[in-house]
C-alpha cells in the first residue's frame, strides 16, 4: 500500500467513525460515499462496524439504586473527616511514643541495680530503631523524589 | 457538612471552587452533588462493579478535597476531578488483574438500554439483539483499559469527541483511532461468534 493509499485509508476511517457517531459535517458525506463505493473492503469494514454501532447502541450502563445518591455526599463528607482524624491520631501516637519510649530509657539508664550489659543492649535497640526508622524514610523519600516514572501513569 | 441551598446549586464551578479553596466544605458538598453521578458512571465504565464504582468515584472526591488547593477556580472542574478517577481506576484495575481474573464475566454493569427495546417491535429481532448484546458485552470487557474508556465515554456517557478530547487532554485524532480499534476488536468479536 502506498503512503497515498494509506492517508485515504485513513481518511475513509475517520469518516466511518464520524459519520457512526453523528459528527460527519454534510459537506463531508459525498467523499464518504465516493469512498465506500470505489472500495469493497472499505464497505464490509463499514458494514461490520454499523453492526458494533447498533448494538452497543442497544446497550446501556446500569443504573444503581436511586438510594445511593442520598447517600453519596455523607459518605465523601465521612471519608474526609476520619482521613484527618487518622492523621490527627497517627502524630499524636507517635509523639506519645516517643516520649514513653525516652522516659523509660531514661530511668533504665538510671536505675544502678541493673547490669551494664543490659542497659547497653537497651541502648543498642533503641538507636537501632530509630536507625532503621529513619533509614526507611529517607528511602521513601528519596525514591519518590527521584522516580523517573512518577509522572507516568501506571 | 450541611444540605445545599437552592442558590448553591446554581451557582457555578468556578464561585464553588473559589469556596472550596477556600476550605468551605459546603461549597464541595455542592460540587460532590453535581458530579457523583457522572463520576460514578465513568467508574462503572472502567472498572464494572457497582461497589468498586462507588468506592473509587468517591475516594476520587475525598482526593479532591485534600489536593483543593491546587484546583484553578478558571478551568472546568470536572475534567481535573476525571484525571484524579481515571487514574485510580486504571491502578485499581492492575492491581486486581494481579490479584485475580478481571471483569466479572456476565457484564452485570451493562444492560439493554429501555428506549431501544422500546422501539423495536420485532420479537426475533430482540432475540437476536440479546444474544448480540451478551457476546459485546464479553468483548467489551476485554478491550483494553484505554479502549474500553473511550467507547465508554462515546456510546453510554453519549460526549462528543470534541468533549472527550478536552476531558482526556488528547487530540481529537486520537480519540477517533482508539474509537476505531476498539470497534474493530469488537466487530471481530461479533465475527467469531460465540
Amino acid at each position: 500500500m502506498t503512503g497515498a493509499e494509506r492517508d485515504e485509508r485513513e481518511r475513509a476511517r475517520r469518516l466511518m467513525m464520524a459519520s457512526l457517531d453523528g459528527e460527519l459535517e454534510e459537506a463531508d458525506r459525498p467523499q464518504l460515499e465516493r469512498l465506500l463505493a470505489a472500495d469493497a473492503e472499505l464497505r464490509a469494514e463499514w458494514d461490520r462496524l454499523r453492526k458494533v454501532k447498533e448494538v452497543t447502541s442497544s446497550m446501556a450502563l446500569r443504573k444503581p439504586p436511586e438510594e445511593v445518591w442520598s447517600h453519596y455526599w455523607v459518605s465523601v463528607y465521612n471519608r474526609i473527616e476520619r482521613g484527618l482524624g487518622w492523621v490527627l491520631a497517627s502524630v499524636a501516637a507517635i509523639v506519645l511514643l516517643s516520649y514513653g519510649i525516652w522516659q523509660a530509657a531514661g530511668e533504665i539508664v538510671s536505675d544502678p541495680s541493673l547490669p551494664r550489659f543490659v542497659k547497653l543492649a537497651i541502648l543498642a535497640l533503641v538507636v537501632g530503631a530509630v536507625t532503621l526508622l529513619v533509614s526507611v524514610f529517607r528511602e521513601k523519600l528519596f525514591t519518590r523524589r527521584h522516580d523517573p516514572y512518577k509522572e507516568i501513569e501506571r | 457538612m450541611g444540605i445545599a441551598l437552592a442558590e448553591e446549586r446554581d451557582e457555578s464551578d468556578s464561585s464553588l471552587v473559589r469556596r472550596v479553596r477556600a476550605g468551605d466544605a459546603r461549597a464541595f458538598g455542592v460540587l460532590v452533588e453535581r458530579y457523583m453521578k457522572r463520576a460514578y458512571c465513568a467508574a462503572l465504565g472502567l472498572v464494572g462493579s457497582h461497589e468498586d464504582a462507588l468506592d473509587l468515584s468517591q475516594d476520587a472526591f475525598v482526593r479532591a478535597y485534600r489536593a483543593r488547593r491546587s484546583l484553578d477556580p478558571d478551568r472546568p472542574f470536572y475534567p481535573w476531578l476525571y484525571q484524579v478517577l481515571r487514574r485510580l481506576c486504571f491502578n485499581f484495575l492492575r492491581d486486581r488483574a494481579t490479584r485475580r481474573s478481571r471483569l466479572e464475566g456476565e457484564a452485570p454493569w451493562l444492560v439493554e438500554d429501555a428506549a431501544a427495546r422500546a422501539a423495536e417491535r420485532d420479537p426475533e429481532r430482540l432475540a437476536e439483539l440479546a444474544q448480540l448484546r451478551e457476546r459485546l458485552a464479553r468483548a467489551i470487557e476485554a478491550l483494553p483499559d484505554r479502549e474500553r474508556e473511550m467507547l465508554v465515554l462515546k456510546e453510554f456517557e453519549g460526549l462528543r469527541y470534541r468533549e472527550i478530547a478536552e476531558l482526556l487532554g488528547i487530540p481529537i485524532g486520537t480519540v477517533m483511532s482508539r474509537l476505531y480499534a476498539a470497534r474493530q476488536r469488537l466487530a471481530a468479536a461479533l465475527e467469531e461468534g460465540p
